[in-house]
């Protein structure tokens, strides 16, 4: 089936993500861990852009930089250097923003995504480094507000800008996207996207070969998605009613989910570029053979890698690789316990029962699980039981065994349902006789008699199977 | 040639103010400087490599080592208002 695209949709991503794996910032000896700080306690004259000051390159940066660009299949340039992107906000205290301008230190790469109508290449224009402004809180609101509150502990934090092709065609398509954008982040590990303001989108969309429309600063995949389904629908609308669409910045409001005009003097900026004297150029081609070494193995190999080793279906493969903690924590599981059993176990259960509580796999123990699946496989406890196992040492912790025991979910011995069998029948002549005689009715009546005296610890079917073997082999009367 | 209204919207992307009876008189001091290094127009720099920086050096690092930030109170020391550790600042649109 080929994906015909009806509404001739175009989007195209720029997306800024932060290096927050590094222990320091861009130009500066700044700490990176500044989440839960106090405003303006993580900064020092290089990113407070105090005259005088002079910035010095992270040189773990730029391996991150090298690492993130070859990893996005993107070619390295031989020589680069930083530019001043001029412009006056109080985000930025230099009244500039140091970032790469000519010569992006990656470009002209692809990322392969499941797409509307299976894989689909998505180009990587350019990847660049640069440095994030600080943050602003408008106080009250942004029409009524009394003053901006200003929090320099961002400013300087190494930032890379990925740009792509407006190459994917639907809203699914640039969320598909970034998750694999993330995914691939986070095997790098340069980036840990759980952290607040680690990625922010700007989206740009047309329809039916319009003008572009730029969606700025959306800070999570479901904005983008969201915003991106707001926006075709407002352009077709627009069109559908004689507008034409033209050139715009938009911002998103997440909480209405609508997209708004910036209606902005500043829309046409006038950046005047220029390279910034106090860097001097890096020369860092000659590393890529180095840095390609430090490679992990990526998602797509990975999942590739699962199938033939593993044996398991491609759609595990996937549901397993697409989060290096939950690849990691299969790779140890199944080390412990079939492999097989533990990719249905972990993809199809567990990773559920992790998105429904929007938590991470870090919360369960390798441990834990592989003796889960050992109850089950070893038929000590129903499938049913394993997976309220799960659930309840997510929501209240706990080991199985304690779980086991507290909720007495151990299938009780099949002698011992044996038994209940021989003296239910016993017991109720009357209702084996109108089983025999025709009544299917008693046959239930009898399971519920069997179940009864194993506490619920068999399972109906298996009794009823024990009980209409039990019959058959009755002496006829 | 740079007229009056581009020394207004530098000036305005500056946000610094300037006024009519100023612009005029920036736009003709700016071209003043412009002519004198427009001179450099006549230098021939046909197989000359454009310079990106004026030393020439490459690849100047520092290791990625946290060293300790300034405190609070010195961050803030030189601003006109503040509020909770931040700096604050005029509404902004």
């Amino acid at each position: 089936m080929v994906y015909e695209n009806p509404d001739g949709v175009k989007i195209g991503l720029e997306i800024h993500v932060q290096l927050n794996k590094l222990n320091t910032k861009l130009f500066c000896g700044c700490s990176t861990d500044y989440h839960n700080a106090e405003p303006n306690t993580h900064v020092c004259p290089v990113c407070l852009g105090l005259p005088g000051s002079l910035p010095v390159l992270n040189k773990r940066a730029v391996e991150f930089a090298m690492k993130v660009g070859l990893a996005l299949n993107c070619n390295i340039v031989e020589q680069t250097q930083f530019h001043r992107k001029n412009y006056y906000y109080p985000d930025l205290p230099k009244g500039f923003q140091t970032t790469q301008y000519d010569y992006p230190i990656a470009s002209r790469g692809k990322v392969v995504i499941d797409g509307e109508d299976g894989e689909r290449i998505i180009r990587i224009t350019r990847a660049h480094m640069e440095e994030d402004p600080g943050k602003l809180l408008h106080m009250g609101s942004i029409e009524k507000s009394k003053g901006t509150l200003i929090n320099y502990n961002r400013s300087g934090m190494a930032l890379i800008e990925i740009v792509t092709e407006p190459d994917m065609r639907s809203p699914k398509e640039a969320r598909r996207f970034l998750d694999k954008l993330r995914s691939i982040l986070e095997y790098l590990d340069v980036f840990n996207g759980d952290l607040e303001g680690a990625m922010r989108v700007d989206a740009n969309i047309s329809v039916m070969g319009g003008d572009r429309v730029e969606v700025k600063n959306i800070s999570s995949h479901k904005g983008v998605e969201k915003a991106a389904l707001y926006e075709i629908m407002r352009q077709k609308n627009f069109v559908r009613r004689g507008g034409k669409v033209v050139l715009e910045t938009r911002h998103f409001d997440e909480q209405r989910g609508v997209t708004l005009s910036m209606r902005s003097k500043e829309e046409e900026h006038d950046y005047r570029y220029f390279p910034e004297p106090d860097l001097v150029p890096m020369r860092v081609a000659d590393r890529v053979p180095e840095v390609i070494k430090t490679l992990p193995e990526l998602p797509d190999a990975k999942r590739e890698r699962f199938t033939s080793q593993y044996g398991m279906a491609d759609m595990h493969a996937k549901a397993l690789t697409s989060d290096i903690k939950v690849a990691n924590f299969y790779e140890h599981v199944a080390l412990k316990v079939d492999p097989g059993a533990a990719a249905v176990w972990i993809a199809d259960v567990l990773k559920g029962e992790l998105n429904y509580r929007d938590i991470s796999v870090d919360a369960f123990k390798v441990e834990d699980m592989a003796e889960i699946i050992e109850l089950v496989t070893g038929n000590k406890i129903t499938e049913r039981s394993g997976v309220e196992i799960i659930r309840t040492i997510l929501d209240n912790g706990g080991t199985p065994a304690a779980v086991v025991k507290e909720k007495g979910l151990i299938k009780v011995e099949d002698d011992i349902v044996t038994k209940a069998v021989t003296e239910a029948l016993a017991e109720n002549p009357e209702a084996l006789q109108d089983y025999l005689g025709g009544k299917e009715k008693s046959l239930n009546f009898l399971v519920g008699q069997v179940m009864k005296k194993t506490a619920g610890r068999s399972d109906a079917r298996t009794t009823r199977e024990m009980l209409l073997e039990r019959i058959s082999e009755l002496p006829p009367k | 040639m740079i007229t009056k209204e581009e020394v207004e919207h530098v000036g305005w992307l500056a946000r610094i103010e300037i006024h009519e009876s100023e612009a005029q008189d920036y736009a003709e001091k700016l071209n003043a400087v412009l002519d004198y290094f427009g001179q450099l127009d006549e230098v021939d720099t046909e197989n000359v490599p454009p310079t990106y920086h004026v030393a020439d050096i490459v690849n100047v690092f520092r290791e990625d080592v946290v060293r300790p930030s300034m405190p609070q109170e010195e961050v803030l020391a030189n601003t006109g208002k503040k509020q909770e550790g931040n700096f604050l600042a005029p509404r902004i649109m």
